[in-house]
């Protein structure tokens, strides 16, 4: 057993935070001390750590859920006969029962567990996609999109001989929805869209895209990464057909993600990567291939993650989804304040609806510069294209500064941002 | 403030005013060899121009856009290989690399000239690759490869 947090609480039962010890508006401040990695000062300073949407710190209920189980649980999942494995597999059944119930989804059979968002993506692209896209054929996405949901469809879309095509922003960052229906055409075989813009924080209004892509027969997949950790999702309500996100920007640890979808579609896919685990026979003449989700997950899984991904789940259920929206919805306000009187500085998307992430520029003073000097007075934030150099290309920059929230982040920490600005601003006067 | 002054060792005034108004820039006509530089992370581009002749390089220039020490370190180098061979040039790298990856030696402002301004540098391990750009596209247009080299 790892350390105990002892406070005036005590007892092991009671480290779990439970719903009612939150306020409806719940304490950043607070949130704050169930972050060790927090505490800390870097280069004489406090830390101000702005880089959220690159990955999330780690709450202690996650680093103690997967000490726990490396000390008290590990052993491989669906083989043993003994008590480890039985129990291991059952924390493991259990976490995936947890993301399910995270996301509303009908089933825990529609829950595949991946490295990652992007390992969920091109699971779709190489299944699902390499039997539905042939010569002729268009996958669209959209032009905020990170280059993990653009990379394996231009890759599909090159193997098959079919388009890609992207659905324009506006000035401002948002998706022009005006254009959508003229590019779902009776050839698109699937749309490929952000829930939130990982380098503008623009939230795209998925239920509209849904509903039109619908209309037209189009299978729909949301990609996750940077909505999740800050507006949750509802992948029943949303009518999509895949939903891919990581664990690493939720709180959780790295090295696992989801691939939530249709069970029917799910079912219908072909598996993508061969071998143990992913079957039920094995002969040299043929495989019988396991049922959903096993078939996508072939090998020994990160065991550990899943644990710790549910960890963070638990996390985050109880502080309530809505608690933290409210709290980032009010600290991005103060934030776009703070930043309007800094001078010389210019936003790089200003979406209609924004979550997690600001980018802009300081001047003619590179973001790479910026990011050095800011990170001198202990804010850590991300300087570069973002992943998303097509969206940098569209919007005429190379590069933009991005400070990105979380539940813990606090108008301490955005402070710090501007006071290491306008440092900035001195170095380069 | 010490964080302000560690900055300085980084962005000294040279350093500011060769990333505020670059030598040497803009496109060399009549260059013999040029590569591209790029740097993935960050998204700093450089074109660098050279014009060999008699085996020592007569003048080069640069183009493109990245930040202040990337920009300042093309600037610096693209004056200081004036007249040199590719040995040389060689040398000066080595000593160079060594400078914004260890830091300052005793002896470093004789042979390095006006490329000791770089000395900050190596108390920020992520900028080495800005420093250090301009020298690899220089060394890649030299050796003739015309493929875009890459920090990564």
């Amino acid at each position: 057993m790892t350390a105990v947090k002892t406070g005036p609480e005590g007892s092991v039962a009671q480290r779990r935070i439970a719903p009612a010890e939150w306020p409806a508006r719940f304490d950043p401040a607070r949130a704050r001390a169930d972050f060790p990695i927090l505490r800390q000062q870097v280069h004489g300073k406090p830390l101000a750590y702005l880089d959220n949407a690159a990955t999330a710190q780690k709450p202690r209920a996650v680093l103690e859920a997967m000490d726990r189980y490396y000390e008290e649980t590990n052993a491989n999942i669906h083989r043993g006969v003994h008590l480890l494995s039985e129990r291991a597999t059952k924390l493991h059944d259990d976490a995936r029962a947890a993301v399910a119930r995270f996301i509303h989804a009908r089933d825990a059979r529609e829950v595949v567990f991946t490295r990652g968002t992007t390992e969920a993506v091109n699971l779709v692209a190489q299944t699902f996609g390499r039997t539905r896209v042939s010569a002729g054929d268009e996958v669209l996405v959209t032009a905020l999109e990170h280059h993990s949901n653009i990379v394996p469809w231009q890759m599909l879309c090159r193997e098959k001989g079919a388009t890609l095509r992207v659905l324009p922003i506006d000035d401002r960052g948002d998706l022009q929805l005006d254009a959508l229906d003229g590019l779902l055409g009776p050839r698109t075989r699937l749309l490929a869209v952000t829930q939130v813009s990982n380098a503008l924080g623009t939230v795209t209004p998925i239920a509209e895209i849904v509903r039109r892509a619908k209309a037209r027969g189009v299978p729909v997949l949301v990609d996750g990464a940077q909505g999740i950790p800050h507006l949750g999702f509802d992948v029943a309500a949303s009518g999509a057909d895949f939903y891919a996100f990581s664990g690493h920007k939720m709180y959780g640890p790295t090295g696992i993600g989801v691939l939530w979808g249709r069970r029917e579609l799910l079912e219908e896919m072909p598996p993508w990567q061969g071998g143990g685990d992913m079957i039920l026979s094995v002969s040299f003449e043929k495989t019988v291939y396991n049922h959903v989700p096993h078939k996508f997950e072939a090998g020994t899984p990160a065991i550990a993650e899943a644990v710790g991904l549910a960890a963070a789940i638990e996390y985050l259920e109880a502080i309530g989804m809505p608690a933290i929206a409210a709290h980032e919805h009010e600290l991005l306000a103060y934030a776009l304040e703070a930043l309007g009187e800094v001078p010389g500085l210019r936003l790089v998307g200003t979406p209609r609806e924004r979550s997690g992430a600001i980018s802009f520029l300081l001047g003619d003073v590179h973001p790479h510069d910026v990011g050095t000097i800011l990170d001198r007075h202990g804010v850590a934030v991300r300087a570069g294209h973002h992943c998303a150099q097509p969206l940098m290309q569209r919007l005429g920059v190379a590069a933009t500064v991005r400070a990105s929230v979380a539940l813990y982040t606090t108008r301490e920490d955005v402070d710090a941002l501007v006071r290491g600005l306008h440092a900035a601003a001195e170095v380069f006067a | 403030m010490t964080s302000s002054s560690d900055l300085g060792d980084l962005y000294q005034e040279v350093v500011l005013d060769h990333g505020k108004r670059p030598r040497n820039f803009g496109k060399l006509e009549g260059a013999t060899h040029h590569a591209e530089g790029l740097n993935p992370l960050c998204g700093d581009h450089f074109t660098v121009y050279a014009r060999v002749e008699g085996g020592a390089v007569r003048e080069a220039r640069f183009e493109g856009s990245g930040c202040a020490i990337s920009k300042a370190s093309a600037s610096v180098m693209t004056g200081v290989v004036k007249g040199k061979s590719r040995a040389e040039i060689d040398a000066l790298f080595e000593r160079f690399h060594r400078l914004v990856t260890e830091g300052p030696r005793p002896g470093d402002e004789e042979s390095l000239g006006k490329l000791a301004v770089f000395g900050g540098v190596h108390d920020y391990p992520t900028r080495v690759k800005c420093a250090s750009l301009a020298w690899h596209a220089l060394r890649a247009a030299l050796d003739g490869q015309g493929q875009p080299i890459s920090t990564e």
